[in-house]
């Protein structure tokens, strides 16, 4: 070792040893389609893009480099300062269309919300870590506790999206951790019954005046739009209705790269950030549709198959919580845009527009990358 | 919730979750997967079609409306092309403030506010609106340098309907207007939506309302591919519009505007008829108004003034009053005599001056001993008629008169036109309520043998009854249109030239009358009117009664002006081959040979010798020799 040190070979090494191949083969191709599709959608935003995405990777780059431990030891600070921004932007924060979100700190403006996507798993894994072994149900009341006060924050912003993205990231911590089935099936039973209640008896809750407790108007809005996307054609419906039409007259191959009338004649409303995916259904149809199911499946394959190998109970919580975030991401945002989940902000993950969302995301694979450089078969 | 795990047991339990999260991660996918499908394969059809209707718009191509000249050639109505500033009232949220605005470097009056409201609230859609028309150039100019100020504003350019005779010949030539919900209905109601997609005028008045099949034209479209804001990107395809059909008319509106200028200030009706093919030379009907008017919304003042006028200026007197027809009546009725055998043609009837029916005493002006057909004419006496009319009773001259079309539309092809009243038993049957009202009296049919009694005619129906007593017979339908001329092929296609039927006069007979109506203005009561004429002409005068004095003498300085009687004349030329036939009326004119018959010599002398009132007598000789 000691006589490579200078050789510039070892440089490289250094430099390239952090990475995993089939990871960063993955973020090669998610964030090429990003690009292309950017060209389409927005070609004036597909330079800024490629910077946001160059940006995200370098972001990846150092966290693969930090060894999961030195992360874990940063779980609580960077928790309590999560916490702190929020009540700081509860108190202080910018409001931009509606909603508190931003903090301006004088050099920029930030949302605090979007740090609490990694702080979140990290400070509920280096909690099950700490009591390795013996997690108790008081264990997971305090994870609960640690879950809920930043989601209430988040929630009162207001930022449905973001606040569902941070509680499933802890559920999905809690979840791996060992939460009992039995807590868990009636609770998912609940939420099964309730969600199909809201279907069942939609048009009676969705008239005006009726109030839906803990959720805004706009939220309620939401919701009675995807089930009804007739209700308000030119209103709320009108993105609904212009994305599937996008995504269904894409047919089996699509109407072919830059070809897509919904996209070019701007009939698809936020066709750069979270639409984007049907501008990829009406460009490329159902194959290009499935191949990206098919790339995402791979991420999360590849990403379990890390926890798995994780060397300790908090990275592997970690790493199988990151992954099930990507899924989450990815799933709420195709199920919105094709019309079967309720429109909420949620990003394409590394794919639609947006520096900040694909920064955390890749901090998110860096992560990843780092776990796996410790996985317990490895000899490095 | 073990409280004591091995490592290794926990490590157990995460696999399994593991394997439970990737199935339902695979379960989530697959949905999506299954939704994808649906969207993209099952249901490809339906929102592939959606997506071609979100993207292609059909705009229409709005035709340019065919023009209207005289037979000379001489434009009546025909468009140009101005600049409109309008307002697309969906995208502008406040639009008076866009409106005091845009007030600020475009001269915009409360009259144009006014008609901006109006549009506005008979507006059938959410199309634009002007605030202003004919912009100039510089304002044209202004707007455009601040253009940016005001989404949903734009400068248009449009074609506009314009008379350039002003109220010329207005009651005949029409107008167009604004489409309004009225309109809108009617359209739909013939199916003619898709063809006035676009269109913002329609045919409202006169000809441009009875011709507007005509005129409009066919709309065009272009097929274009539109944006989500509703912007055409590109043009796919484009449907040319084609353009209305021009109408070339019988009329000669230089004879017309004669004629209207010989009426002066008074009020009045005149019809001048080819006999020839029964089309109408000129239609007169003063006042006049100025059609331009009506183009862009009629004010409120400009209505109203109109409107309320004393003088009825709206009222298209030449074929919707209808007056008695008086003395001009005689003509006919001594036809009557003559085809029913009840007279011949030298018969002398004796004329002690009045006529007894019933125990009352019908007077005339004088006694003149005997006079036989011709003389009753030429002099115009009333006792002849009395008895003739007594002859052949009401039923007889009801039906000879029919045959000419009195108490009919003639079917004119111009809108409005009155049927007039033909007295007969029946008519005051279907006329009158009460059996006592219902009864027909002899000695109403005696005041109906001199045109007065319940007799009214509109001046067209007066004029087209001359035209067939001067052709012996034929009867056209009096048209305006000459030629529809066909705008894609250029081809004239001509306006019913053929007679509607032939009434069988012995030619003896007809020949017989028009002589005598020629003497009239030789020897009787037309003759002063025609002093120095160098043509033959066959005419008749007449005076219709508007208020009876009840056996009182009328003295016409001892009655209100608007009580007087109208003045009626009608005239033929040239006597042996007639080229034109006319009735005119000149409401409360007095005695026919007063007001009416010089009308008539001055619409004469420029349609047989090309001389305008005041014009040297110089050019008489020319035009006599080309006679």
């Amino acid at each position: 070792m000691t006589e490579q040190r200078f050789h510039p070979f070892n440089l490289v090494r250094a430099f390239v040893r952090p990475i995993d191949p089939v990871l960063l083969a993955i973020m090669a191709v998610l964030l090429g389609a990003s690009y292309l599709l950017m060209l389409s959608a927005s070609p004036e935003r597909a330079q800024t893009q490629l910077v946001n995405s160059g940006v995200a990777l370098c972001a990846m780059w150092a966290a693969a480099r930090l060894p999961p431990q030195r992360l874990l030891s940063l779980a609580v600070p960077l928790y309590l300062l999560g916490v702190v921004l929020l009540i700081g932007v509860a108190l202080f924060g910018e409001t931009s269309k509606g909603a508190q979100r931003w903090l301006d700190i004088g050099v920029t403006r930030i949302q605090p919300s979007e740090l609490m996507k990694i702080a979140m798993p990290l400070m509920l894994a280096w909690y099950f870590q700490q009591r390795e072994g013996m997690a108790g149900l008081r264990d997971f009341i305090v994870a609960g506790v640690l879950l809920a006060v930043p989601v209430a924050l988040i929630v009162t912003q207001p930022d449905l999206g973001t606040s569902l993205l941070v509680a499933a990231a802890g559920l999905y911590v809690i979840f791996f951790a060992g939460l009992s089935w039995k807590l868990i099936i009636p609770v998912v039973l609940v939420g099964v019954l309730g969600l199909g209640s809201i279907v069942v008896f939609g048009d009676q809750l969705c008239q005006p005046g009726v109030d839906w407790y803990g959720l805004r108007e706009y939220q309620k809005q939401r919701v009675c739009t995807l089930l009804d996307p007739t209700r308000d054609p030119l209103g709320k419906g009108f993105h609904i209705i212009q994305s599937t039409i996008a995504i269904g007259s894409g047919g089996l191959l699509g109407k072919g790269w830059l070809e897509g009338t919904q996209t070019h004649l701007a009939f698809i409303p936020e066709r750069h950030t979270d639409f984007i995916f049907s501008v990829l259904a009406e460009e490329f149809g159902l194959l290009g549709a499935l191949v990206l199911l098919g790339v995402y499946i791979l991420l999360l394959a590849r990403g379990f198959q890390i926890a798995l190998y994780a060397p300790s109970l908090a990275t592997r919580l970690l790493a199988s919580a990151i992954t099930a975030i990507f899924f989450t991401y990815a799933f709420v945002n195709m199920g919105m845009v094709s019309g079967i989940l309720p429109v909420v902000g949620v990003p394409l993950p590394f794919i639609s527009y947006g520096g900040t969302a694909l920064v955390t995301l890749c901090l998110g694979v860096g992560i990843l990358m780092s776990i796996h450089r410790h996985r317990v078969s490895s000899t490095d | 919730m073990t409280e004591f795990r091995s490592p290794d047991q926990e490590f157990q339990g995460f696999r399994r979750r593991v394997v439970v999260a990737m199935l339902f991660i695979l379960a989530c996918f697959a949905l999506l997967g299954g939704r994808f499908y649906y969207l993209q394969v099952e249901r490809h059809e339906y929102f592939h079609t959606r997506a071609e209707d979100n993207r292609i718009a059909l705009l229409p191509v709005v035709p340019n409306r065919g023009t209207i000249v005289d037979r000379n050639g001489v434009l009546l109505a025909r468009n140009y092309a101005a600049y409109t500033l309008e307002i697309n009232p969906s995208r502008v949220r406040k639009l008076d403030e866009t409106i005091d605005a845009l007030a600020e470097f475009i001269d915009i009056q409360p009259r144009d506010r006014r008609r901006f409201r109006k549009i506005l609230e008979e507006s059938r859609n959410f199309e634009s609106v002007p605030i202003r028309t004919r912009l100039s150039d510089e304002e044209v100019a202004r707007f455009v340098a601040q253009r940016f100020r005001f989404p949903g504003v734009e400068v248009q350019a449009r074609l506009f309907r314009d008379y350039p005779l002003g109220g010329t010949g207005s009651h005949m030539i029409g107008y167009i207007g604004r489409i309004n919900q009225r309109d809108q209905q009617r359209i739909e109601e013939r199916g003619e939506s898709a063809n006035y997609r676009g269109s913002d005028y329609i045919g409202k008045a006169g000809l441009e309302l009875s011709y507007e099949r005509e005129l409009h034209g066919t709309t065009g479209f272009e097929q274009v591919e539109v944006n989500a804001g509703g912007r055409a990107v590109r043009l796919l395809a484009r449907e040319p519009a084609t353009p209305g059909n021009d109408l070339e008319l019988t009329l000669d509106i230089e004879l017309q505007k004669v004629a209207e200028a010989a009426f002066g200030e008074r009020r009045g009706a005149l019809v001048a008829i080819d006999p020839n093919d029964g089309g109408v030379l000129a239609l007169v009907s003063v006042p006049t108004f100025d059609p331009n008017l009506f183009v862009d919304g009629i004010s409120t003042q400009d209505w109203q003034a109109l409107n309320d006028s004393p003088d009825h200026p709206l009222l298209n007197r030449a074929i919707y009053s209808a007056y008695p027809p008086g003395s001009t009546f005689k003509p006919f009725m001594a036809l009557a005599g003559l085809e029913s055998g009840k007279r011949s043609i030298e018969q002398r009837m004796p004329d002690p001056g009045f006529f007894i029916y019933g125990g009352h005493r019908f007077m005339d002006h004088r006694a003149r001993g005997t006079v036989n057909m011709h003389e009753s004419i030429v002099v115009s006496s009333n006792t002849y008629y009395y008895q003739l009319a007594n002859d052949l009773g009401i039923d007889g001259i009801a039906g000879f008169m029919r045959q000419f079309g009195f108490g009919s539309r003639t079917g004119i092809d111009v809108p409005g036109e009155a049927e007039g009243v033909l007295p007969s038993p029946e008519w005051k049957r279907s006329r009158f309520r009460t059996p006592e009202q219902q009864r027909w009296y002899g000695g109403e049919t005696i005041s109906v043998g001199i045109g007065q009694g319940y007799n009214a005619y509109t001046p067209l129906q007066l004029a087209h009854a001359l035209a067939t007593l001067a052709n012996g017979g034929k009867v056209f339908r009096p048209h305006l249109v000459r030629h529809v001329v066909d705008s894609r092929s250029g081809e004239r296609r001509l306006i019913e030239p053929e007679p509607l039927r032939q009434i069988p006069f012995k030619a003896r007979h007809v020949e017989a009358v028009r002589k005598a109506m020629v003497d009239v203005n030789k020897s009787g009561t037309g003759a002063r009117a025609f002093a120095g004429a160098p043509y033959e002409v066959g005419g008749k005068t007449g005076t219709a009664q508007v208020f009876s004095l009840r056996g009182q003498r009328y003295v016409e300085g001892k009655v209100a002006e608007r009580l007087r009687d109208h003045s009626v004349y009608i005239a033929f030329a040239p006597a042996h081959n007639p080229s034109i036939a006319m009735a005119v009326l000149v409401e409360n004119g007095g005695f026919g040979s007063q007001s009416a018959a010089p009308i008539a010599r001055q619409v004469l002398d420029y349609h047989l010798l090309g001389r305008k009132p005041g014009q040297p007598a110089g050019e008489d000789e020319e035009a006599e020799e080309s006679q």
